[in-house]
């Protein structure tokens, strides 16, 4: 099991501050808190695409941010497969090509998923010639997510996945996120604004309010079962 | 010059040739600096922006006969540059098939920037990201996403910059001449309306027709790419 320690703050223009403090060690992580609570912009800073003004990072020994040593890992170098809400699929390359995008660019030391087992277990394989303006939402996640993982990711962050999901899908989208943790056990962060959506994923849950972490459930010490 | 083909001279299809090879010369060596301009001007604020935008559309706005002088006072065998440039490596440029190519660059490179600017203002930074997240470091993410997705508007401006670089003449008549064999589609349009006859006419009004086909050519293929990038977007 990997370690993550967060400690934060970046203040937008805008006068938005956040102020994060938390870290976790469970498989999955649920980072709950209402629109404008800050928790894609953790998402960001998590992916080196946002850098904090202040602050440390620790992805287990890896330091991805020390702003009093100077230290801020490029996006590339961080190993952290981003699940966007709105997906990002290039839409100038075919579905095989997107999901190999990471996987070409794997560094040597990772161990990325096969590209047969992530099409089984996302049931991508009718689709790998198509583009993803012809595809639907649901589709179009899946690929995302396949895409995230084939790049052979220590963490994955997953940003609100049934929030632009129908009703009657979203059993189906927890489904493949459970086969995904049951089938590759990689450390998740979830992100939803929706308390109780990911309560049967989680193992922790962490409360997030005008950014600031204002609860963690349960608390850290006994937090997972297997440690 | 007997032999006629659509009632053309030799001459003049040897200005058309002339022009169309100095347009493609000017538009491939300005791509890679319009590219870079146009991406600069799209997503980074950097101080005298503003400047870089006005010096860049200069050429857009200045009467094209001050743009050819400016470039003989830089570029001239005594000019500031040129005067070097010969002394040092015995190279002229100005009068030469280097300065019209030189000439229709700089008077397409406007269009060009423009067109770029708008292509990369289109394409959310994001995929970028996303890229990068994927593991490509950021030139690896320009290469294979953003310049991909910006190719409508670049191959737009593209065809537009041609398009003005062929039709170059106050410019190029100041840097580059006249000469036989150095004249432009344009220069060789005026010089024919100087001819007297009615042979000389006849040939100004074929190559006006010529002129007017590859402008067109040249819109209706910039308005294709740019609608078919625009297809892409939307669905």
């Amino acid at each position: 099991m990997i370690r993550l320690e967060f400690d934060c703050s970046l203040r937008y223009t805008s006068g938005f501050t956040l102020d994060a403090v938390f870290s976790t060690r469970t498989s999955v992580t649920v980072l709950s808190g209402p629109s404008g609570s800050g928790k894609t912009t953790i998402l960001s800073i998590l992916a080196g695409l946002l850098r904090p003004d202040r602050g440390r990072i620790r992805l287990d020994s890896t330091v991805l941010f020390d702003a009093d040593r100077g230290i801020h890992l490029p996006p590339e170098a961080r190993r952290i497969g981003y699940v966007f809400q709105d997906y990002l699929l290039f839409p100038h390359l075919s579905v095989r090509r997107n999901l190999l995008y990471g996987w070409r660019r794997r560094p040597t030391d990772a161990q990325p998923p096969a590209l047969e087992r992530v099409v089984e277990i996302l049931e991508l394989s009718d689709l790998l010639h198509r583009f993803p303006a012809t595809l639907s939402g649901g589709q179009r996640q899946r690929i995302a997510l396949g895409r995230a993982l084939l790049c052979g990711p220590r963490l994955l962050l997953l940003d609100e996945p049934l929030a632009s999901v129908d009703e009657p899908l979203r059993e189906r989208v927890l489904g493949y996120i459970e086969q995904v943790q049951h089938e590759w056990d990689i450390p998740t962060l979830y992100v939803t604004h929706n308390t109780g959506e990911a309560e049967r994923l989680a193992r922790q849950t962490l409360f997030l309010q005008s950014g600031r972490v204002v609860g963690v459930e349960p608390a850290n010490d006994k937090g997972d079962p297997a440690q | 010059m007997d032999a006629r083909f659509l009632g053309l001279a030799g001459e003049d299809w040897r200005a058309i040739a002339f022009s169309a090879g100095v347009s493609a010369a000017a538009v491939l060596a300005s791509l890679p600096f319009g590219v870079a301009f146009g991406w600069l001007l799209a997503r980074r604020s950097f101080v005298g922006k503003a400047l870089v935008e006005t010096l860049l559309n200069l050429p857009l706005v200045l009467p094209p006969v001050v743009t050819g002088y400016g470039l003989l006072l830089l570029l001239g065998r005594r000019g500031w540059l040129g005067g070097y440039l010969f002394d040092l490596f015995g190279i002229e440029i100005a009068f030469t098939w280097t300065a019209a190519a030189l000439a229709g660059a700089v008077m397409g490179f406007p269009l060009l920037v423009r067109s770029v600017r708008v292509a990369f203002a289109g394409v959310d930074p994001r995929f970028a990201q996303a890229a990068r997240s994927l593991g490509a470091r950021p030139l690896d993410a320009f290469w294979t996403v953003s310049l991909p997705l910006a190719r409508p508007g670049v191959l737009a401006g593209v065809v537009l910059a041609f398009a003005r670089s062929l039709g170059e003449f106050g410019a190029t008549l100041l840097f580059a001449g006249s000469q036989p064999g150095r004249r432009t589609l344009a220069v060789q349009l005026y010089l024919l309306y100087e001819q007297p006859g009615e042979e000389a006419e006849r040939r100004l009004w074929r190559l006006a027709a010529g002129a007017i086909v590859l402008s067109c050519a040249a819109l209706a293929a910039s308005e294709y790419l740019e609608r078919r990038g625009a297809r892409r977007d939307s669905s």
